[in-house]
Formats: structure tokens, sequence, C-alpha cells
């Protein structure tokens, strides 16, 4: 068997295959941050909070209503969803016809405040949820739990859906333009402002989706959103900002990237996506994926 | 309002302050240092400033004619923040006494800042054994646990039941790195070898890739020398990806009750760890921790919130024996030697001394996490593996290269 600097084939794929689950949640939540973005021109910072409420939740849900998993999953994103329309329609689209820094100011801002209100209720260790599908499967070179195989497969495919809808669809079109021309296409009778704020809810409810999806990987805890967004601003970043299919891949790309480093240099691990992105800034400052503007 | 209420009023107000800056040095300031938002909120933050009220109020500080005051600060695990704030506190705000401290490094940048300035800093909640080996200082008591009293209690437990092979999942800072060096100490003179070690980046969520690692090392037991959510995040972790199902074993070479009651005993089940304190063990920690559930929301304390009370019930112990004698109290190597020649007493760690490295001793007791059907209800969460008595609980005094020592 072949070895790659000094890494057996076996840990190799495991990791590969590791990087492409963290990456899932990478891509999926940097989905919402680019849809957010494209269309509302707005830097979304909330985007780890409301990730974190999700989980949160789906833990209520779980304990305090007795609704399981499969049910958070439909449940707690359109809660979290609707709890983002009402932030648009009381804050955000106050605040359209200035310039990005005070949306990315404001969004800072609500998110400190929903951290220290979940810690001060539910403490910063966090609470535990369990594992819908326990058990898994061993693949020869590593064991890969069901629950993780589902998450890469359901984001995947949200991922896809989520681009089909924005790209392919008359309503995406609608949307689009909407960014482009907004005057425009009110005229044609199109009610712009609430196509925005659906929009916002929508992004919003992606995030609280990962953070379903997240409750049985990670603790359920109040510092989890704060620890991933950085990451993910990065992935947007890198990917280009707004471009849809430029997060996806991007997400599932840095997944892999990071994973690698974990085996090759693991104290780099948290860093080199930084990194990556620095360079990527040098050479295509609007991204991979993005088109300057 | 009239001139003469003008006058009348600025006068008072002169006088207040002047009032004030009289009382400056009366004051005796202690100040909570320790995180209050991140992952070891729940094992510090506001249960500890509590645990420092508690024990002023206990002292009977206004009944001896002491103003004793308490504030806190969050230091965000950051080494700068940290060191800043101490700054700031004792030249600014005149503050005499720092306590607790979590995050080894930010602990480490403290105790050279109270050395500088001479005050006095009682660390509850850092583990490096540093602290009272090389970092050793006049000015430090290191009260709860360190490093090596868990590498100890652990370690030692461990290879004695059999876990003879090792791999180290290790926090990429000071403390991870003092665990994993004193866990691999025992480790080795206990006739057991470490196959190899992975520095995870601090703070971190995902351990599964480094759980494989751990994995492919085919070690018998993964020393987990990581704390807090990190210790939590690789439980849940290792049971997912099935590596504790394989016939690998955990040791989680710190752990405090509430990382227990986060992760919750389908999942913490069986693991064994060292800590002094339960809140469950004895009479007088339970009454202590019905006081602390009433004041925090329910929650338990743990041993850091245990070793502020009674670190900051010795130092005001320490502060009045002086001021009988008439001696500076405000020097702080004075009141960490006073802290030292007296003994220490109090309804949590009962009688016990401080060493003059800084040590404080006291007996550390090995647990083991309940099955779900053992425990009772929420926070009912060890039973008893092993006393190890106080003269074996710590490194011993001639081993820690501490400079205080060889003087002596």
């Amino acid at each position: 068997m072949f070895e790659l600097i000094g890494i057996p084939p076996q840990a190799l794929f495991g990791q590969l295959m590791l990087g492409l689950i963290n990456g899932a949640f990478y891509a999926l939540l940097s989905l919402g941050l680019a849809v957010i973005f494209g269309l509302l021109n707005v830097i979304n910072f909330t985007h780890g909070a409301q990730y974190m409420m999700g989980a949160f939740v789906a833990w209520m849900l779980l304990n305090w209503v007795g609704v399981p998993y499969w049910g958070a999953l439909i449940i707690a994103p359109v809660l979290v969803g609707a709890f983002g329309i009402v932030l648009e329609r009381l804050f955000l689209s106050r605040l359209y016809h200035l310039d990005h820094l005070y949306g990315l100011l404001l969004t800072f801002g609500l998110a400190l405040i929903l951290e220290g209100l979940f810690r001060s209720q539910f403490g910063s260790s966090g609470l535990p949820y369990g594992n819908p599908l326990p058990g898994g499967t061993n693949l020869g070179f590593m064991f890969l739990p069901w629950y993780r195989a589902w998450v890469v497969g359901f984001s995947l495919f949200v991922c896809l859906a989520t681009w089909f809808v924005i790209e392919r669809t008359k309503l995406g079109s609608y949307l689009r333009a909407a960014t482009e021309r907004p005057d425009l296409v009110q005229a044609f009778g199109v009610n712009v402002p609430r196509m925005i704020t659906l929009t916002y809810g929508f992004g919003v409810g992606l995030a609280a989706l990962a953070g379903v999806l997240a409750a049985p990987a990670y603790q359920v805890s109040p510092t989890m959103g704060s620890n991933l967004i950085i990451i993910v601003f990065a992935v947007v970043v890198i990917g280009g900002m707004g471009s849809i299919l430029g997060s996806v891949i991007t997400g599932f790309g840095l997944g892999i990237v990071e994973g690698l480093t974990k085996v090759f240099y693991p104290e780099a691990s948290a860093t080199v996506i930084f990194v990556v992105m620095a360079i990527v800034l040098l050479v295509r400052p609007a991204g991979l994926f993005g088109t300057a503007k | 309002m009239n001139l003469k209420t003008w006058l009348l009023a600025a006068t008072a107000l002169g006088l207040a302050g002047a009032a004030h800056a009289q009382s400056g040095d009366d004051v005796i300031k202690i100040g909570v240092l320790n995180d209050q938002s991140g992952l070891y909120a729940d094992i510090s933050g506001q249960g500890s400033v509590w645990a420092a009220r508690k024990a002023v109020e206990d002292f009977g500080a206004a009944a001896k004619g002491m103003k004793v005051e308490v504030i806190f600060a969050d230091h965000q695990n950051k080494p700068d923040v940290g060191s800043n704030i101490a700054r700031q506190w004792f030249d600014r705000d005149n503050v005499d006494l720092i306590v607790d401290v979590p995050t080894s490094s930010v602990a480490l940048a403290v105790n050279d800042v109270t050395r500088q300035k001479n005050k006095v800093f009682i660390n509850s909640g850092a583990a490096t054994s540093d602290l009272t080996g090389k970092a050793c200082s006049p000015n430090t008591v290191h009260w709860t646990y360190d490093t090596w009293a868990l590498a100890n209690g652990t370690g030692k437990a461990v290879v004695q039941s059999g876990g003879k092979t090792w791999f180290f999942l290790t926090a990429d800072y000071a403390f991870g790195h003092a665990l994993e060096r004193d866990t691999k100490a025992v480790v080795e003179a206990n006739g057991g070898k470490v196959l190899g070690a992975v520095r995870t980046p601090f703070p971190g969520t995902d351990f599964s890739s480094f759980l494989l690692q751990a994995q492919a090392s085919k070690a018998q037991i993964i020393g987990l020398a990581n704390a807090g959510g990190d210790t939590i995040n690789s439980v849940k972790q290792a049971e997912e990806f099935g590596i504790t199902a394989g016939g690998q074993n955990l040791a989680a070479l710190l752990m405090f009750v509430s990382d227990v009651h986060a992760l919750g005993l389908k999942t913490a089940q069986g693991l064994i760890y060292t800590d002094p304190w339960y809140w469950d063990q004895n009479d007088n920690n339970r009454a202590f921790a019905k006081e602390f559930a009433a004041g925090n929301k329910g929650s338990h304390p743990g041993m850091t919130h245990a070793g502020v009370y009674a670190g900051v019930l010795h130092y005001l112990k320490a502060v009045e024996a002086l001021k009988k004698e008439g001696k500076n109290e405000s020097d702080g190597s004075v009141v960490v030697a006073k802290m030292k020649e007296i003994p220490t007493d109090d309804r949590l760690f009962g009688k016990g001394t401080v060493r003059a490295d800084g040590r404080k001793v006291h007996p550390m007791y090995l647990w083991e996490v309940k099955k779900p059907s053992e425990s009772k209800g929420p926070w009912d969460y060890l039973k008893l593996r092993a006393t190890i008595p106080v003269d074996q609980a710590f490194r011993p005094l001639d081993q820690g290269e501490c400079p205080l020592v060889k003087k002596t």
C-alpha cells in the first residue's frame, strides 16, 4: 500500500470523510449568509447566534414539549426563522439605506445579546442532546456514525435545493432582480419589502437548521455559534460574498482542507482557513466564485 | 437652586471625596478574575464571585470591623486581557487580592503581575503545577488542585487497573501541556507507555479527527488532557464514533461536576476522575451546596468554587492576624507568609496547610461517574472509588523545582 508523507491511506480517507462532515456545517451556514448578503446586502453577524438558537429550540422542543429530533428539524427552523422576520421588520429594515457597516454593527450587537441571554439562562457548559441515529457502519478505513452520514447527505440536499430555487426558478429570478433594481421590480407589482423579509427569514431558518443538525453531534451551548461564525465568514469571503454555489463548494472544500491539516499539523488546524483566506484575497479579492462589482 | 445650596452641595461632595480617599487603604478589596462568558464560565464565573462573597460573610468581616469589598471581571481566557485587568486592579483600584483565575496561561500571567506589584494571588481555577513549581512566587497560593495531583490520581489508577498504553488529546496551551507532561511521567513511572499525542487547538468543537488518530494508535487509553467544553465534546464524540465501544477507554484527566451535568450520565457513566471536593460528600459540603444552589439558579458548586471560598476565608484570617500583630497587611508577600504559617481550617476542606512553595495540601479523591440507574436525580453523579491521603496527593515539595523551597 502507498503511504502519503507517513500517513497510512486508511487514516487519510477517514480524515477526508470527517472534513466532508464538518464541511457540511460550514456549507449550510455560509449558504444562509450568502443568501442574506446576496439579496439584502446585509452582513448578518447574528447568524452564529441563530444557529445556536436552532440547537436550543430543538433541545427545548425535546425536553419541554416532547417533540423528537425529526419534528424539531422542521419546527425549529420555522420558529427561529419567524424570530428572524421579527428582527428584520423591527430593526434591520430601517438600515437598508445606510452603509453595510450599520447592519453589521446591529447584527453583531444582537448576537452578543442573544448569546448572553442564553448563557444566563442555561449556563456555559451547554446541554446534552441525544443522538437520534445511534450506531454506524464500518467503512474499512473508519467507523462512520449513521448520524454523520445523514448530516452530510441532508445538508448537501438542502444546499443544492436552495441553489436551484434561487438560480433556476421564477421565484429566484424575482429575488435576484429585486437585488439589482428594487424600484423596477416594485413597478412590476412585486412586493419587494415582503420578499426581502421572507428571504431574511429563510436565511435565518437555514442557520437554525444547521443548529438542529449540530445539536446531537456537538454540545448545545451558548457559545457554539460564536466558535463557528468566524470560520463561516472566512468561508463566505473565500467563496465570494453573495455567491450561492461558491459558498457551498467552498464550505465543503475548506472542511476537507481543515481535516487534512488536523492530520499533518494539528496545531494549525484552527488557523489554516484564515491562511487560505489571506491568499485568496491577495490573488482574487472578489473570492473564488465572486464577481467584482 | 441659589448660590448657597450650590456651595453646600459642593462642600458635601468635597467631603465625601476626602472621606473616600481616606478609606482607600482601609478597605480590603478582593478581585475575582475568571471566565464570565466562555467555556469555563460554569466552573468558575459568577459561582466563584458568590463563593468569595460568602466567605467574606461567613468570616464575619463587618462584625470584626474589617471593610471587605468583592469585585469581579472577565479575563476571556486570554493572558493579555487577564494581566491588563490585574495591573489595572492593583494600580488604580487598590485591589489587594486576586482569586480564582482558571485557564493556566492566564494564571501564569497574573502570577507574574502579582509578584511585581507585591500583592496576593490565590489560584483555585487553574491547573498547571508550574504555579508551585518553576513559576512559584512568594505572593501566590495554589489552592484546589493541579496537573500533578490529577495525573497522580487518575493516571496511576488507570495504569494500575491495566491501561498500559496511552495516547493523549492535549489542549494546545500551558494547561494541556502541563497535564500531558505530568500524566506521562506518572504513566511511565508505573510501567505504562505513551504511544503518541495530538495537540488540539483551544477551544475546539470537533474532536472526531483527533479521536480517529487516537484510535489508529491502538492505545488502550485515550487521555484527555483538556477541560470544560473540550472534554465534553471529546467524550461525546468518542461515544458517537464507536471508540469507547471498540475497546479503547477514555481517561478524562480533568473533569468538573458541571461537565458531568452537561454530558448527562448516559454518556458520562463509568468515567473516573480526580477531584478534591464533591458537594455530596458530607453534611458540610451539602449545606454549602444548598446555599450555593439558592444563589446560583439551582446549579451546584464544583471544586473551584469551594477553593475560592476556602482561599478567601484563609486570606482574611491571615490579614486579621497581621492586624492584631500590628504588621503591614498590604504587603502581599507578608500576607502569604502568614497564610503559610497559620494552619488552614474551613468547613469545606477541613484542616490543612499551605506549603512553602504555595501549594495548599489536602486529600484528593478518585471518583467514578454513576450509571443513570444509580443516580437519584440531577447533580447526584459521583461515587467514591479511592481516597488519596494528603501526603501522597500532591507533588513532593522537593520535586517541584520551586526556587522558594531551595532557599529554605
